[in-house]
């Protein structure tokens, strides 16, 4: 029922940091292979690049890649440990057993979404959603968007949305304008952020940044057709196509916590070379804290030459790296967001969008437990992927422990893995296996 | 001109450039609501990037598959939610 492989080295995860990771294991002769969701590996920053990369960078890691034997396993998604070194794929069609000797999570993050009035609304979505779409073929020339929400992807979003030809009406940071001028003067001691920084914002000349600026309101009939923002006492609508809309990133640690890896402060904790809690589980980019695409790259070459055993190889890149988690700090504490926002859903704004659950029937209880018994919430095929960040901020919920499928998956896939499951393994749920 | 492929979108014969997701291709072709959510409002993609599930739809009689990670297939059949 499942096709069984072995490799030295397993990446999850195909995004800079873990082409990085597996590109580094490869060289040292390894069987290794990276597993991601997508059609193609890249990630969401290098997405459908593979053949015409934009940066010097992309082009570099792409035919690096190109180059190496390292196998993908495109369109596979992870959802449960079989053993302590297998771990349990679904693909469009078939079920894989993964095992391997040493594990790279390169899992990287997805966008904080905020509740508010019309958030639902066809056409109302992140600011990375909307860009992925962009870059799988959606046209959005001449298309009105808004780009709202905070942290420097919105500029990266709007510079993007704006060189395929749509129309960016304004871009809406919650951030206030004194915060954000201390962080562009730390940039100076990271040139590369500057050039990123004043790069972005030539291409994105004549479009308005309003800072202390975010939606309010997005109002339509059956999708969106304006949206109403605040500026201090200022409330004023904008008739427009797309909202994209995110409140950065939040790292995707599901996995690596289904594999008992110790997490704080919602990030994976890693030692010097990578190392998860869990020996020969190596984790690297952003589930190991939001840090972009440089940090990424570096802790994933870190990760691949610890899991080969070139440790000093990888001992050369920690200085490099240990400045750039400096920066990442900075990031997170500039882009912190502000309490007002935690006015912004109405009572009877949904937050839970796979199971409709408002806001004023979450109130009622005292914990995620107590909600997700009574109501519902995070239950849904999302598994609280979108409201768990969300509620984590409006309420102060933690997160709950993480169970296996990961993912929803199809029943026939459960039914494969179960069929397989032998006397000491724990997938993936008890009532499934009698 | 682009190399492209022919799908179908409730019925509707619809070409998008290969390469294009399925998700994409619905919006393309003037759909901004993919389905319906459990208390039937009209929803459309989120995240885009396979996290938030709200981009289901039907393909070649699979139901509940995310359209923002599948690449459409020449005469693949999709099928929104009413």
């Amino acid at each position: 029922m499942t096709d069984r492989r072995q490799f030295d080295v397993l990446v999850v995860g195909g995004g800079p940091a873990g082409i990085a990771a597996a590109c580094c294991a490869a060289e040292a002769s390894l069987r290794v292979a990276v597993a991601d969701d997508n059609p193609a590996l890249g990630g969401q920053i290098w997405r459908a690049q593979q053949f015409s990369p934009s940066t010097r960078e992309a082009a570099h890691w792409c035919r690096r890649l190109q180059n190496s034997p390292v196998q993908h396993l495109v369109g596979m998604r992870v959802f449960a440990q079989a053993d302590a070194r297998t771990l349990v794929a679904e693909s469009e069609t078939a079920v894989f057993e993964l095992a391997f000797q040493k594990l790279i999570l390169a899992t990287g993050a997805r966008e904080r979404f905020l509740p508010f009035p019309g958030w639902t609304l066809p056409n109302v979505m992140g600011a990375g959603g909307l860009q992925a779409l962009a870059k799988s073929g959606l046209d959005v020339r001449g298309r009105k968007v808004v780009v709202a929400g905070t942290g420097p992807l919105l500029l990266a979003v709007a510079a993007h949305l704006k060189s395929y030809g749509a129309d960016v009406l304004l871009i809406a940071e919650q951030v206030s304008r004194r915060r954000l001028l201390q962080f562009a003067l730390g940039l100076a001691a990271q040139p590369s952020k500057l050039r990123e920084a004043l790069s972005l914002r030539r291409q994105l000349a004549g479009t308005p940044y309003l800072t202390s600026c975010w939606p309010v309101a997005a109002d339509g009939e059956n999708k969106l057709e304006r949206i109403t923002l605040r500026r201090g006492a200022k409330t004023w609508s904008l008739p427009c196509d797309y909202l994209a809309c995110g409140f950065h990133l939040v790292p995707n640690t599901e996995l690596a916590a289904l594999l008992g890896c110790t997490l704080e402060h919602g990030t994976v904790r890693v030692n010097d070379l990578q190392e998860t809690t869990v020996p020969g589980v190596y984790c690297a980019g952003e589930p190991t804290g939001i840090g972009g695409l440089e940090l990424s790259l570096l802790e994933g070459q870190i990760a691949g030459y610890a899991s080969a055993g070139r440790f000093d190889t990888a001992r050369s890149l920690f200085t490099r790296r240990n400045r750039l988690r400096r920066f990442a700090s900075r990031l997170e504490r500039a882009f912190a967001l502000r309490p007002e926002l935690k006015e912004l859903p109405h009572p009877q704004t949904l937050v839970c969008r796979c199971e409709d659950v408002a806001l004023s029937r979450l109130r009622e209880h005292s914990s995620w437990r107590a909600a997700k018994l009574l109501t519902r919430c995070g239950m849904g095929p999302c598994q609280g992927r979108v409201c768990g960040p969300a509620l984590e901020f409006l309420l102060g919920w933690q997160p709950e422990s993480v169970r296996p499928p990961v993912f929803p998956v199809r029943v026939e896939t459960l039914m494969a893995a179960a069929i397989r499951d032998e006397p000491g393994t724990s997938l993936p749920d008890p009532a499934l296996r009698s | 001109m682009p190399e492209s492929v022919q799908l179908t979108i409730n019925g509707v014969p619809v070409r998008v450039p290969r390469g294009s997701t399925v998700a994409a291709a619905v919006l393309l072709a003037g759909h901004p609501g993919f389905r319906r959510s459990v208390s039937g409002e009209a929803r459309g993609p989120l995240c885009g990037m396979g996290i938030c599930f709200e981009c289901c739809v039907a393909v070649d009689g699979r139901q509940h598959v995310r359209s923002c990670q599948l690449l459409c297939r020449e005469g693949m059949e999709v099928t929104l939610g009413d």
